[in-house]
């Protein structure tokens, strides 16, 4: 049957079993979204107040449910609001998939209003993108554009469709997802290289990060440190893959890492690396790092391994069919002296740590663990809130931790925790900062609108946080534009955009405002009151190592 | 340590597959000497042959950053040992009688062509190896270079196979 490129879109994506898009109307979109409109049945559009909004919605939405997240934008403005949200999701490794619509092809290259190049600027962050100029292209570029994103290392891929093309008619023709391409199987030569290194540690530290959760084999690592007497340790993106309160389970590590689980991993003699790229927050000074441990790393892109730290056992494969290779042939091991060894780290790691009823980050944090369930999902923004969320909250399940790693995007927090608790229908606590709220905070909007049961918690010290923590520890305390002095009344804002809002100065009250948050049906903003010069510790200085780690606030001049 | 290495890559014959290669070269800061691209034996695909410059360790990354995009087939070093390289360039130097017959000689001895000639300059085309072709600059430059034009390296394995057909791993 003749369908015009609009339908054939929409079409697509039912083909793909999406539900749900996020997105904003314009000019060269208008006939997508009278699809959209006489398709409101069948697919849920769900407008937010920006289209970088909509993009971390869209980034969101995986993180929680790992379904693929949809944006859709209108050409030029709309195309370049969702490149921050893009490069996002490609940092992260995060299957997205951005339509834009684009001016009609006689148009192209003339300077058009409204014109932009989105496929060139996109193009060092997607994994890849299509410029459709031919309607009779259209749906197998959606398919083959799912089937990229979600294949092997995920990443985002964007489609620009010319008004011209969602116009044109041509035959259109349901039919199946393309499968994902299979992913290769690691050579057994590695494998059993890698059970070698196994056999004779006496030190194991299995380190996991986003493609661990990925991957699906949480449980199997878990069962696996069992056998070998291991403990676990992750990075920011690894965080959730594993229960908190797992006894092997150190946290994160790196530059703000549990002193515990940072030092375990630079005293261990074997690291089994699973899914992570040893990124320079997690390393520090490379030629530094892990120099007491053997390294073995698992990856199913082929390119990370040696990327940025040299190993001993590079795997490339299929992280899941690697590993279960890996665990079954490795022979069950006991350490005594390592497990009593990273014992006495965690009984110092909780020494650093003082009893307090005013309300410190870590306190307020606590709080929140004390109200949220095991569905609640945990999104954040980037700065120091992040951080302290990343040590101190707590986890049962993954894909409740929604947080902008590789890009660090301050900004990030409001859409993402939107498209997390529309994708998982769960309740979701967005932790922020007043520096990175202040940059999307139009987003209340949307979840007014949608009335989602998404809980603000501005961790608001006056200050960025973050950099101001750098100032003083390096810039000799130069506060250079880190002061904020802000008139904003948080409260009443969210009371202006259609939300509750409520104020917390002290613990107490913050413990009351988050119960109450949580017998709320829709958004609640809560202003908590953060002292400005708490500091995220332990840090190890940017290009440090462990010897330079500043463990506690006394250590600092 | 900084070596030289040949790297031949299909990509598919698509518009904008060029400035997705060039583009990734940007973006993780890789240094090309010489890149060519031209048709192949088959129309499905381009084949691009390019020069760069760099340690053991950003010829690995380059390889692998190449064979993650998607519209590349296929990704080879070419060693200098098992490979064929050619390179062709035009140059233009100045025609005049008293250094006329010594240009004449070097063409000669280097077995290249003059294929255009006025009365103030003179057009030769070179082919060969890329150090054939340096030499030969060098023999040129007393006699006042107006213009050259250099294709960069293109490249082949000895002996019967194709590279289409190795394993990537």
């Amino acid at each position: 049957m003749n369908k015009t490129g609009s339908q054939i879109l929409i079409e697509a994506l039912v083909e793909q079993g999406v539900d749900t898009v996020f997105g904003y109307p314009g000019g060269q979109a208008i006939n997508i979204y009278d699809e959209l409109y006489k398709n409101s049945d069948r697919i849920r559009h769900v407008l937010t107040a920006h289209e970088q909004g909509a993009a971390h919605a869209a980034d969101g939405y995986f993180r929680a449910t790992g379904k693929v997240g949809v944006v859709i934008a209108t050409s030029g403005p709309g195309a370049t609001n969702l490149v921050t949200g893009i490069a996002t999701a490609m940092l992260d490794s995060v299957p997205m998939v951005a339509i834009t619509g684009n001016v009609p092809c006689d148009l192209i290259g003339r300077d058009s209003f409204q014109e932009i190049d989105i496929t060139g600027v996109t193009l060092p962050i997607t994994k890849h993108n299509y410029f459709v100029n031919d309607v009779t292209k259209l749906a197998d570029t959606v398919r083959e554009a799912f089937q990229i994103a979600r294949s092997g290392r995920p990443g985002p891929v964007l489609i620009d469709i010319p008004k011209d093309v969602q116009m044109a008619l041509c035959e259109y023709e349901v039919k199946e997802p393309l499968p994902l391409t299979v992913n290769e199987k690691a050579d057994e030569a590695d494998i059993q290289a890698a059970v070698e290194l196994l056999k004779s540690c006496k030190r194991p530290y299995i380190y996991i990060g986003g493609g661990a959760i990925g991957s699906g084999v949480a449980e199997e690592i878990i069962a696996f440190a069992d056998k070998i007497d291991a403990v676990i340790g992750c990075t920011l993106m690894g965080i959730s893959a594993v229960p908190t309160e797992n006894p092997r389970f150190l946290g994160m590590q790196g530059m703000h890492g549990h002193y515990a689980s940072s030092m375990a991993q630079n005293n261990a003699d074997l690291i089994l690396a699973i899914g992570v790229r040893f990124s320079d927050r997690t390393t520090g000074n490379k030629k530094k790092f892990a120099v007491n441990s053997k390294i073995i790393q698992l990856d199913i892109d082929f390119a990370e391994i040696n990327k940025n730290i040299a190993v001993d056992v590079g795997i490339y494969g299929d992280i899941g069919d690697a590993f279960k290779r890996i665990a079954e042939q490795t022979p069950a091991q006991t350490h005594p002296d390592w497990i009593t060894f990273v014992n006495k780290l965690r009984k110092k790691e909780e020494a650093y740590d003082m009893p307090t009823d005013t309300l410190t980050p870590k306190k307020a944090v606590q709080i929140i663990n004390s109200v949220t369930t095991p569905d609640t999902v945990i999104a954040t923004d980037v700065g120091q809130h992040q951080m302290w969320a990343a040590q101190y909250c707590s986890f049962s399940k993954n894909r409740k931790f929604v947080s902008s790693g590789g890009l660090g995007t301050m900004g990030f927090g409001l859409g993402a925790a939107i498209g997390a608790s529309i994708g998982s229908g769960e309740r979701t606590v967005l932790i922020t900062g007043d520096g990175s709220f202040g940059m999307n905070l139009n987003e209340l909007a949307t979840a007014v609108s949608t009335n989602v049961p998404v809980t603000v918690v501005i961790f608001n010290n006056g200050v960025l946080g973050m950099v101001r923590q750098w100032q003083t520890l390096f810039f000799d305390r130069h506060y250079s534009n880190t002061v904020l002095d802000r008139k904003t009344d948080f409260v009443k804002l969210a009371e202006a955009f259609g939300a509750k809002g409520l104020r917390a100065d002290n613990a107490e009250e913050f413990e009351a405002a988050m119960k109450e948050a949580f017998a709320t049906d829709g958004p609640v903003v809560i202003d908590c009151k953060i002292d400005k010069d708490e500091f995220v510790l332990p840090m190890i200085p940017p290009g440090g190592s462990m010897d330079d780690l500043i463990a506690e606030k006394g250590a600092i001049k | 340590m900084n070596n030289k290495f040949v790297i031949a890559v299909y990509v598919e014959n698509k518009f904008g597959v060029l400035t997705r290669v060039t583009s990734m070269f940007t973006r993780r800061g890789f240094n090309i000497d010489a890149l060519t691209v031209g048709e192949t034996e088959s129309p499905e695909y381009s084949r691009i042959t390019l020069t760069m410059s760099g340690s053991g360790y950003a010829k690995q990354q380059m390889i692998n950053q190449l064979r993650k995009l998607q519209n590349v087939k296929k990704v080879e070093e070419l060693e200098p040992e098992t490979s064929i390289n050619r390179e062709l360039m035009l140059i233009k130097v100045c025609n005049n009688p008293e250094t006329r017959q010594d240009i004449m000689s070097a063409v000669s001895i280097f077995r290249c062509k003059i294929i255009d000639y006025s009365t103030e300059a003179l057009s030769i085309e070179i082919t060969g190896e890329p150090s054939k072709i340096n030499a030969f600059i060098e023999i040129m430059k007393p006699f006042d270079i107006i213009e050259m034009c250099r294709t960069g390296i293109v490249a082949l394995e000895r002996g019967s196979g194709s590279i289409l057909e190795k394993s990537d791993h």
